[in-house]
């Protein structure tokens, strides 16, 4: 009992950072840090909706990076083809991602173990090579959007603070969602079928249908997430779906604790903070965060939140 | 007929190039059960090491056998200090720990050889083209990469099939405990099939070398196509994934090479145009979803367990 209270006491903790942020950005001055952290919250946002799918449903999508490209490109193609209000392109953004999600999970779901693990990530590739194909829109070198999705007067996105809150609601709304999913009969059953898939089918659940589902939701999320980074960086490229970005997910995923509801948040924040960290020490930052990365593996089991919760029991 | 057949052995080359990178991600695969993703910097790691040392030494031989032997050692020395303790651990370990060693090996490269790729200069005796048909030539170097890959796929079957270590790899992947009970040293015989594995995609890389640039993350988007071999051709299997290589070679070359005509005599030129980059990158990713939906488990899967 006691270790749950330390993880949920740094939990809160952190939370409380988020939400106060732009406090102390204002009152510093400082706004690089409000900019840092809008990325880092929409891309926990991407985390969380990984998470959904690995850490609840088991599946190990290495290919979750594709989302954040195809919610990005529906906005900044709309943008570009003068459709500029958000209450289209953020619709637009969600169900292209589902639908992408729905046909890649079909296929995927086929398999399982690391067959599903390649196969995901090969489709991300081929997401990936077909915007680098896109010659209207940019190719390789990528599309700029020089105007935010317009929320006609409702929210203005162009201000810092404004859409560092949207960002914020959208990942405690998602969580929430998360939070209500895994807490369904409908999450007990695919958390069911990561547990043993053999014993669910012959209890009677259709397995593949209950993952499909999932899978669509948790890329629907991270559709979302990509929406919203366009917006952010005010541009969108091929890059943001490479296959490392999705990589970089996972290691978010796995760094905070998987299966968690807020082990990916955590991994989030920590995972970026480091990455800016090492970069201001050193511009060869990836040669202290890749052996980092092997001895977490080896020697930090569950996470963030793991070793939080052994913390707590002493 | 010329560039159809000066294509078919540009799919054939790439292939077979393919296939030594696939076999020993599949070799690795299928004895340790260890997902390699960090196959592709080996591969890099071939391709910057020959470069250098026929800078070194003058020759291109030299070079590559240097190189050859250098991936060797470095695949034994990765398996040794890191990758050892990876066994029998989760899948999704696996793949963020050799994850980690991409972003380390892509660094550790930009330290040591700087951001520019480098070039590996052929000798003149490799650029000659060679009549291959009356009035057709095609490069020697290429040949010669068919000629050494198909030599090596060989020597890779031969030794799996027919010598005493090939048995005890084969033994090792259908039962690791028994042939450790047996008194078999599996810990050396790991060791040894992670160190094979390095030096065939060590090899790929170094023969690559010449026909591209030698440049960071060059083995990260063929570490995928490698991938797509093994879900093809089955994981486990060599035979699934020779075979697997040469179509997606073959694919990928003759996609690129004849879709944009092919499309120009549907469609209008300028949407022709737009259309076949996009859809020549697409074409194997089709062909693997295609095989997942018709035969899930791969074309040639291994023998079950």
């Amino acid at each position: 009992m006691k270790g749950l209270s330390v993880s949920k006491a740094v939990t809160a903790l952190m939370l409380a950072g988020l939400v106060l942020l732009p406090l102390y950005s204002q009152l510093s001055g400082n706004i690089f840090i409000l900019t840092l952290f809008t990325r880092i919250i929409i891309l926990a946002l991407a985390a969380a909706s990984l998470n959904l799918i690995m850490g609840f449903g088991g599946m190990m999508s290495f290919g979750h990076a594709a989302y954040l490209g195809i919610g990005g490109y529906a906005v900044g193609m709309l943008a570009q083809e003068g459709v500029g209000s958000g209450f289209i392109q953020f619709p637009v953004a969600l169900a292209a991602s589902a639908i992408y999600a729905l046909v890649i999970g079909a296929l995927s779901l086929r398999t399982r173990g690391v067959y599903f693990i390649m196969i995901t990530l090969a489709f991300a590739q081929m997401a990936y090579y077909v915007a680098s194909g896109l010659a209207r829109y940019g190719g390789d070198d990528g599309l700029t959007i020089y105007n935010r999705s317009d929320f006609s007067g409702l929210i203005n996105l162009g201000n810092r603070v404004q859409f560092y809150y949207l960002c914020l609601a959208c990942l405690f709304g998602v969580i929430f969602l998360i939070w209500r999913i895994v807490n369904s009969r409908f999450g007990l059953v695919v958390q069911g079928l990561r547990s043993n898939e053999q014993r669910m089918q012959a209890i009677g659940f259709p397995a593949k249908r209950y993952q499909l589902v999932c899978f669509v939701i948790s890329g629907t999320m991270c559709g979302l997430a990509g929406a919203l980074l366009a917006n952010n960086t005010d541009f969108v490229s091929p890059a943001v779906m490479y296959w490392t970005r999705s990589g970089d997910l996972m290691v978010m995923v796995i760094l905070g604790g998987m299966g968690t509801l807020f082990g990916p948040v955590m991994g989030a924040v920590v995972f970026l903070l480091l990455e800016e960290f090492l970069s201001q020490i050193t511009e060869y930052w990836a040669l202290i965060m890749g052996p980092l990365l092997l001895l977490i593996v080896l020697f930090g089991r569950g996470g963030i939140m793991g070793v939080l919760g052994r913390a707590g029991r002493g | 007929m010329l560039l159809v057949v000066e294509q078919f052995l540009n799919g054939l080359q790439f292939g077979l190039l393919l296939f030594l990178l696939a076999a020993g991600l599949t070799l690795v695969f299928g004895i340790m059960d260890l997902v390699n993703l960090a196959h592709g910097s080996l591969y890099m790691m071939g391709a910057y090491f020959a470069a250098t040392f026929a800078a070194w030494t003058g020759s291109f031989l030299a070079g590559a056998l240097m190189a050859l032997g250098a991936t060797l050692v470095l695949g034994i020395v990765l398996e040794v200090s890191a990758l050892r303790h990876l066994y029998g651990r989760d899948h999704l370990d696996h793949v963020l720990a050799t994850f980690g060693l991409i972003l380390f090996f892509n660094e550790a490269v930009r330290l040591i050889w700087g951001p520019a790729g480098l070039a590996l200069p052929l000798p003149a005796w490799l650029t000659v083209p060679v009549p291959i048909l009356p009035g057709i030539h095609y490069p020697a170097y290429r040949l010669a990469i068919i000629a050494v890959a198909l030599l090596v796929a060989l020597l890779l079957y031969l030794g799996v099939m027919r010598t005493r270590i090939g048995m005890l790899i084969r033994a090792g992947a259908s039962n690791r405990e028994m042939i450790g009970a047996l008194g078999i040293n599996i810990k050396l015989l790991y060791t040894l099939v992670f160190g094979l594995g390095a030096a065939l995609a060590g090899l790929a890389g170094l023969m690559q070398a010449p026909i591209l640039t030698v440049q960071i993350g060059m083995g990260e988007n063929i570490l995928i196509l490698a991938f797509v071999i093994i879900v093809i051709g089955g994981i486990g299997s060599i035979r699934g994934a020779f075979l697997a290589a040469i179509f997606v070679g073959m694919i990928d070359t003759l996609g690129r090479a004849f879709l944009p005509n092919l499309l120009r005599q549907v469609l209008s030129g300028a949407a022709a145009s737009t259309a076949a980059p996009a859809l020549s990158s697409m074409l194997i990713y089709l062909l693997m979803a295609i095989v997942l939906v018709v035969r899930p488990e791969g074309l040639f899967p291994a023998n079950r367990r």
